[in-house]
């Protein structure tokens, strides 16, 4: 991992630990979560569900549910503070005002019994003292930047009486209400038909250009990464099993599971199509979480598994500059000096 | 417009309703064991044959049964559902007579069972596993099981004997001479009981629903919205999840009114409260059945109306049933 | 053809396996077991008390309001009459549970009936059938069950009746949303493809799958129904000639100043009752509910 760049960090975690009490245990949901967010970088999170994508956000806004959830260890520091010592109306005032976030359903993410309007004037009330009138005339604003056609009408409007593109647009209008440093997106477009998708994406980049604010954009698509984002992390039943910046990881994946997720989508891919069709998916499933062993926790479903993987999990290890990846594999590259050819090994591995 | 359509839908189908009361009171009448025209008379005493000829004549009971069905309906049209032998009175008089004590009784009773039971209900659910939680759904299913009257009777004597605070008995002190004002203090002062008695089964359900309602409210999607904004989680709490919270209690609210009106009789006659339900009390103990079949065409007109006012007040809760039929 | 048993082909309900969970769901619940055992106490004492005891409730036994525990002879004391509260706490409670129980059957039967044909024929049937049971919503139950009861001879069959003609809706209405989302899953489909009988697939292939829900609210009809009993009794209507605790509470309302137990005691007989059946169908409903099984 570059040091260089801590101290110029926007936002930095450093070993963040989430357990959560199930029926069948602890579930360390989040396990040494580390990274660094700058001003006006977008940072990708990616991988299946299950896997601590959407944790991670919640526990930057410090909205990690109590009980059963609890932030076992760590820290987030952002502008020099650390979020997790912060009181909890010292975080009520970060909240909504300088990290920000957006959720993967707008169909039911916006209160049915409130216009719009007063869903988007809350926000600037809450963070900005302005007077509720002063707020709604904001929020016209914001809809216009937003592209929402006649927003003075829309305003008075109830959730109910828009699509989920317009609600998108709404949540986002709410989140940048008071123009933050962050905006956290988790699956944003999820739900939305994929015209729609492109639509708020192109929205989003506009949005975060003019404002140099920084995005962590949450998602379990590698086609999405690719076109938005500058550096990616992949997450894997709570860890970050690979880290790089976006075109790195993608010509050249270090982890078996991020080759997986590249190969599930066609146009990343440059294997034949044949052996594509194959990859599209990843066989097997996250194991749950309160069942992990000592090892690595993709080795059931990971096609290189050695002996060393059941034995001990890997800890991330630099494969370049900027880019890093928690695999035996690296290990052995290291130690053999040799270049790792992924695809040859699985050709090699498999029936 | 369509606003407009809806009110006249709903008048147009509250109207077939009551007419389908009038006809299975018809029906009841002419299916009972014995003489339809003694059926009328009651068994109040005094009755001659003179009086049943009368009868007779007036509801054409020698004619064919879809004559006189028609008779009976004309008659209710004018206003006319028979005459009471044992109170000397048409039955429309008597009862609208005694429609504003039990009324009385019905509003304060929900009033009661809204406020106490969605307060504890809420206040419940801000630890779902605590104490407080643990105590409330014991308590309210004792206060479901037990019969009203019953309950009734025991505040009774807990507040005739122990701690003499209310009234146990009656609409007002007819001994007291006071003002205007002084009289209907005189009257809530009554009201105490016999509507605490009544709210008790509701408070019980209210505080349930109103328990499960917020738990399930607090864990949607805009309730991270919100606390995402940064809102305070006391305003998360009173305004974004109540809000949302109250609409199913809205609803039983309007469904529990046929059932408050059952309770009422019950809690009436415990109380002396001299209203619908004494007055079921009263003409029950003479067989005056005119008087009782009248009783149940108005509390059915009753169920009617506050089903109508809980769409209304319903359509104002949730801006998403506008225009929609609910 | 049709009538050929399909059985072997349809995989009628076992239900075994989750029948069982949820009954060992039950036994973990102890508010439930304690409302099994109330009610089984209740039960017993209703059955083999009065030949026990021997006392006629409709005896006169004592002084008029001899309190509890002044006479040995009148325990619980007497009423107004000096008829002993023991013998009427003991033989009150079989009309009681007796009505209770048949009501509660009549209940169920008639919304049952009404639900699971709404449901399964859907279209215009649903549409009348629905229309009738919104009819029956808006009169007051205890209200239409007292003009029954008043109009036609006060038994213990017509009160039965009365309770179910008057309070079967909400059970049409649970029954009618059961059928309508069973009748279309694949094996009832398939069923109906090999040729099996309405009737067959109603009560032998839907039905069995509807139970959860449907006897959860059973139950607590049965709460609701002992309450109706004791409510129509109270309020005169009741079988004048067999003793019951809502009679026993009516009879002893106007002397209410004068002897306070001979209400109190037969009252809290059947908030006991109530009580129990209401923890039974709680108890059931968690075991009952998968929804509420997972947290």
């Amino acid at each position: 991992m570059p040091a260089a760049d801590a101290s110029s960090a926007l936002l930095e975690v450093r070993n963040l630990q989430v357990d959560f009490r199930t029926r069948n245990g602890i579930a360390h949901v989040l396990d040494g979560i580390e990274f660094s967010l700058s001003k006006g970088e977008i940072l990708g999170i990616v991988g299946e569900s299950g896997c601590g994508k959407s944790m991670t956000a919640l526990a930057i806004m410090g909205l990690v549910p109590t009980p059963p959830g609890r932030i076992a260890g760590g820290e987030i520091v952002y502008r020099g503070e650390n979020l997790l010592k912060a009181s909890k109306e010292r975080m009520r005032r970060i909240r909504g005002n300088r990290i920000s976030m957006i959720f993967q359903e707008p169909m039911t993410a916006l209160n049915p019994v409130f216009t719009v309007g007063d869903q988007i004037a809350e926000s600037i009330v809450l963070h900005q003292g302005l007077s509720r009138r002063a707020a709604l005339d904001r929020a016209v604003e914001l809809l216009r930047e937003v592209h929402i056609p006649a927003p003075e009408r829309r305003i008075g409007e109830f959730p109910h009486q828009l699509s989920g593109g317009m609600r998108q647009r709404i949540m986002i209008a709410i989140a940048l209400a008071c123009e933050p440093d962050i905006l956290i997106a988790d699956e944003p477009t999820t739900a939305l038909d994929v015209t729609v998708q492109a639509q708020v994406f192109d929205l989003l980049l506009e949005l975060q250009q003019d404002r140099d604010m920084a995005i962590v954009l949450i998602t379990h698509d590698m086609g999405v990464i690719a076109e938005m984002t500058g550096r990616v992390l992949v997450m894997y039943a709570g860890r970050i099993i690979e880290a790089a910046a976006v075109d790195d990881l993608l010509e050249n994946p270090q982890h078996p599971y991020t080759s997986g997720l590249i190969a599930c989508v066609p146009q990343l891919s440059d294997e034949p199509e044949a052996e594509r069709e194959a990859l599209m998916e990843i066989p097997g499933v996250v194991p749950p979480l309160t069942e992990l062993g000592v090892g690595c926790a993709f080795e059931p479903r990971c096609g290189f598994r050695m002996p060393v993987c059941v034995q001990s999990r890997p800890s991330p290890v630099a494969v370049g500059a900027g880019h890093s990846a928690a695999c035996w594999l690296m290990e052995d590259a290291d130690r053999q000096g040799a270049d790792r050819q992924g695809a040859d090994r699985r050709d090699g591995d498999r029936p | 417009m369509p606003i407009l359509r809806l009110v006249l839908e709903r008048i147009a189908y509250a109207f077939i309703v009551i007419t389908a009361v009038l006809v299975l009171n018809f029906i009841l009448v002419r299916l009972a064991p014995g003489d339809p025209a003694e059926v009328i008379a009651g068994e109040s005493g005094g009755i001659t044959e003179e009086i049943l000829a009368a009868i007779r004549r007036d509801y054409g009971l020698d004619l064919p049964l879809h004559e006189q069905l028609w008779i009976y309906l004309g008659n209710a049209v004018q206003g006319d559902l028979g005459y009471s032998f044992y109170f000397n009175s048409p039955v429309v008089e008597l009862v609208v007579s005694r429609m504003g004590p039990t009324i009385l009784l019905i509003l304060a009773a929900t009033v009661i069972a809204l406020f106490i039971g969605t307060a504890l209900g809420v206040l419940a659910s801000r630890n779902p596993e605590g104490l407080f939680s643990n105590f409330l759904t014991v308590a309210s299913l004792i206060g479901y099981s037990a019969p009203a009257f019953w309950t009734g009777l025991m505040l009774i004597i807990l507040f005739a004997f122990v701690v003499p605070l209310f009234p146990v008995a009656g609409l007002y002190d007819v001994t007291l001479s006071v003002g205007y004002f002084g009289r209907a203090l005189d009257i809530a002062h009554h009201l105490v009981l016999p509507a605490f008695t009544l709210a008790i089964i509701y408070i019980a359900q209210y505080s349930r629903l109103a328990r499960a309602s917020m738990l399930e409210v607090l864990g949607s999607d805009y309730i991270r919205t919100a606390r995402a904004k940064g809102v305070a989680e006391r305003v998360v709490f009173f305004k974004h999840a109540l809000r949302n919270a109250i609409l199913p209690i809205i609803t039983i609210t309007g469904l529990h009114f046929g059932n408050l009106l059952s309770g009422a009789v019950l809690v009436e006659a415990v109380f002396n409260w001299p209203g619908l339900g004494t007055l079921a009390f009263d003409s029950l103990l003479r067989r005056d059945y005119t008087t009782i079949l009248a009783l149940l065409f108005f509390s059915a007109l009753m169920v009617i109306v506050a089903n109508l006012a809980t769409d209304f007040c319903y359509r104002l809760a949730d801006p998403r049933i506008k225009g929609k039929r609910g | 053809m049709a009538d050929r048993p399909a059985g072997a082909e349809i995989p009628v309900a076992t239900a075994e396996s989750p029948a069982r969970e949820a009954w060992r769901m039950f036994l973990r619940n102890r508010s439930a077991i304690l409302g099994l055992v109330l009610l089984a106490a209740i039960i017993l004492v209703s059955l083999f008390g009065p030949p026990l005891y021997g006392v006629d409730p409709f005896k006169i036994r004592g002084a008029p309001f001899t309190p509890p525990g002044v006479d040995p002879n009148v325990p619980l004391g007497t009423d107004h009459v000096g008829r002993d509260i023991l013998a009427g706490m003991i033989g009150g409670g079989r009309a009681t549970l007796a009505v209770g129980a048949s009501a509660a059957l009549m209940t169920v039967a008639i919304g049952l009936l009404v639900g699971a044909m709404a449901g399964y024929y859907g279209g215009l049937v649903d549409e009348i059938l629905m229309r009738i049971t919104e009819f029956f919503q808006v009169l007051p139950s205890l209200i239409l069950a007292m003009v029954l009861v008043a109009l036609f001879t006060p038994s213990l069959y017509m009160i039965a009746i009365a309770i179910g003609v008057a309070s079967w809706q909400s059970t049409a209405r649970l029954a009618r949303a059961e059928f309508l989302r069973l009748k279309e899953l694949e094996y009832v489909k398939a069923g109906r493809t090999i040729g099996a009988t309405d009737r067959r697939l109603i009560w032998v292939v839907i039905l069995p799958n509807a139970l959860p829900p449907l006897i959860v609210s059973a139950t607590l009809i049965v709460g609701v129904a002992i309450l109706f009993e004791a409510g129509l009794s109270f309020l005169g209507l009741g079988d004048p000639n067999i003793m019951s605790w809502g009679l026993m509470i009516g009879s002893s309302r106007e002397y209410i100043f004068d002897s306070w137990w001979s209400a109190t005691f037969p009252g809290a007989a059947i908030f006991l009752s109530v009580l129990s059946v209401s923890l039974i169908g709680d108890g059931l409903n968690d075991a009952l509910n998968p929804k509420l099984r997972e947290r």
